[in-house]
């Protein structure tokens, strides 16, 4: 990292990649739902009407109406097309109205048409609980996708690796969803003002440590880091994991991490079933069995909606004592 | 009648080839040479060379599962098709999509989506690319009556008409959606009426006979082309068979029905009115039928003796990267 690297949020870090993406390659365009002038600059704020709409104009900065189905599709085919739309819809809780051009669309279309096309569509959307929204807004889902052949799923922990990781996004030639924590979008951290990428399918160990495993995506990584600090307190010295990416996977750093700690804690926001910590596990299991000495634990959210009451959410999305207590669970 | 003697008989050229291609997949499902799901639009020629004649070689046109004669019409190679039917390495897909998938991107045929209704929002990412690009080409996408009750639909056409998109909304109302007749599943007579609720041009159009499907085309296609946004032409018309090959069609409707539909056929009609503008003989017309039936033998030959996908094709293009 050189001088020019400086402190800037999550949310700035988004939009910086896109700027400059958009500065870079004419058929970059961003398409959504209010993406100029709701609060000035959409409602994830990470499209200022000052610096999008003005500087790229409504042609590549374009607003629509609710009709997720029909920008969505639109996103992909223009894809095909030789375009590289970025797709904004808010909530990935609202991917159910489109989920179709999605996952029978964007991510089939190379394949079932004989590899005849590349489809170098992004699609964004927020993530995560912790703000009391309810279960409409606060669901995690990336595993959804990662479940579906021909979708890449990204989920960034750090304003550094969403800067890098929305980079190669635009750049990658197949569909990628790109899941942004809401918590995350205030949170700070240096990042180099010029473009960068960071490859997919490249874990990144966030702190090392020689006791317990843990591998963590978006929030669940400070969670975790959160935890890490505690415990090292009491002696006990966890290795965070951030896969960045869990569609390409990094396999062999988190095999590597277990086989140094013989103990894995996976730590999930999305719902614990079928879900991406039971990947991380059966992988473990099926690869790296004989590098542990303790049953897998997952810290995940249980199966139920996110409930509004803030007394009931703390209950269910993963935090840090839970994380310390499984950890307890296999090191004691 | 203004079009060339060449071009009215490429038209129903078009058709019978279609018409042959279809008696002759049913034939090998029913014998189980061809595997899968097959929906034959055989009664429903007359839309798809109608449309396709309308439009000009650097266009676009969006399938649905119901979408060979679109291909042919179109002028997707039929021994690669063909092939595709039997899932042969030398299939346009591969063998990998099948007969709801076909798609030749070489020539501007988008391709076909097995999901109702799923195509439209394509065919408006296309007609947005070719308005990001500043050309005039068009796009045309098929759909049936049934996926007109999908959100798609509205969702689609709406978007096209605020952004001005270069689309052709072709409707062909073959009065079923699966078994379940139009007048059924919406109260509306026309679904081209529905064009007032999105503030675009919408026509009704005799779907059996292709020089009416042709000249409506021909006529609305300005709209798009000159950046004045989509219409909506619903091509009224009939499906002989059942919604799919094994389907059951006279538990949901009659064959007097049928056969009064029947009475209007569009390939024989089509026949009947260029023999009587003497630009076809009845010898013609036979000679044209061996001709289109030949073709079709050469492609299933083609295809029989193409080899089976080899296993890594499996695990082929599921990204451009490598497989995970």
């Amino acid at each position: 990292m050189d001088g020019k690297e400086r402190e800037i949020t999550f949310k700035q870090a988004i939009s910086e990649a896109m700027m400059q993406e958009m500065e870079r390659d004419k058929t970059v365009f961003l398409m959504g739902e209010d993406l100029t002038k709701f609060y000035g600059g959409g409602p994830l704020g990470a499209t200022p009407d000052e610096m999008f709409l003005k500087k790229f104009g409504s042609e590549r900065v374009r607003d629509t109406p609710i009709s997720e189905s029909a920008f969505v599709g639109a996103g992909a085919s223009a894809a095909v097309m030789g375009f590289r739309p970025v797709v904004e819809l808010m909530f990935v809780d609202f991917h159910g109205v489109c989920w179709d051009q999605i996952y029978n669309q964007a991510a089939k279309m190379r394949y079932m048409f004989g590899g005849q096309v590349k489809v170098p569509l992004v699609i964004r959307t927020t993530i995560g609980g912790g703000m009391n929204f309810a279960a409409h807004h606060s669901q995690s889902l990336y595993s959804l996708f990662a479940h579906v052949p021909g979708l890449k799923v990204v989920v960034p922990s750090t304003p550094y690796d969403a800067k890098g990781l929305l980079i190669t996004a635009i750049r990658d030639d197949d569909p990628v969803v790109f899941f942004e924590h809401k918590i995350l979008y205030s949170y700070k951290g240096p990042v180099p003002e010029e473009p960068y990428t960071i490859p997919f399918g490249e874990a990144e160990v966030k702190r090392e440590g020689n006791d317990v495993t843990v591998v963590a995506t978006g929030l669940m990584v400070h969670k975790a880091m959160d935890a890490a600090k505690k415990l090292e307190e009491e002696g006990i010295s966890l290795e965070v994991v951030d896969p960045r990416t869990v569609v390409p996977l990094d396999k062999k750093r988190i095999l590597d991490s277990v086989e140094k700690t013989s103990r894995l804690v996976i730590v999930d926001e999305d719902y614990e079933r079928c879900g991406f910590a039971a990947e991380i596990a059966a992988i473990v299991s099926d690869e790296g069995f004989d590098y542990l000495d303790a049953q897998i634990k997952r810290v995940a959210t249980p199966n139920v909606p996110i409930p509004f009451s803030p007394a009931l959410e703390k209950l269910v999305i993963p935090n840090e004592d839970r994380i310390i207590q499984a950890v307890r669970e296999i090191t004691s | 009648m203004s079009l060339s003697k060449a071009k009215l008989i490429e038209m129903y050229r078009k058709m019978v080839t279609i018409r042959a291609f279809e008696y002759k997949i049913k034939e090998l499902f029913s014998n189980g040479t061809i595997v899968g799901d097959l929906h034959l639009s055989i009664g429903q020629e007359a839309v798809a060379v109608g449309v396709c004649a309308a439009l000009r070689k650097d266009d676009y046109i969006v399938s649905n599962h119901r979408g060979h004669g679109h291909c042919i019409a179109w002028g997707v190679d039929i021994k690669r098709m063909m092939a595709e039917l039997f899932g042969r390495e030398t299939g346009i897909c591969r063998g990998k999509g099948g007969s709801m998938h076909i798609a030749d991107f070489n020539i501007n045929m988008l391709g076909a989506s097995g999901i109702v209704g799923a195509n439209m929002p394509l065919a408006v990412g296309a007609g947005l690319a070719i308005k990001l690009r500043e050309t005039d080409q068009v796009v045309t996408v098929f759909f049936g009556d049934g996926a007109s009750n999908q959100g798609t639909f509205h969702e689609s056409i709406n978007l096209a008409a605020i952004w001005k998109l270069p689309v052709i909304f072709v409707c062909e109302n073959n009065q079923y959606a699966e078994s379940t007749p139009f007048s059924k599943a919406m109260l509306v007579k026309n679904i081209a009426d529905r064009a007032k609720a999105y503030g675009i041009h919408g026509e009704v159009v005799d779907g059996m006979d292709v020089m009416a499907v042709y000249e409506a085309i021909s006529k609305n296609v300005t709209r798009p082309r000159e950046g004045n946004g989509p219409v909506l032409m619903e091509c009224k018309t009939y499906r002989y068979m059942g919604h799919e090959e094994g389907d059951p069609w006279w538990m949901y409707r009659t064959k007097r029905e049928v056969e009064e539909w029947k009475k209007r056929d569009p390939v024989i009609s089509f026949k009947t009115r260029l023999i009587k503008e003497e630009v076809l003989t009845e010898n013609d017309a036979k000679k044209m039928n061996q001709e289109a039936e030949k073709l079709i033998e050469e492609a299933v030959k083609f295809a029989k003796e193409s080899p089976w996908p080899k296993p890594g094709e499996a695990t082929k293009d599921v990204f451009v990267s490598p497989y995970y």
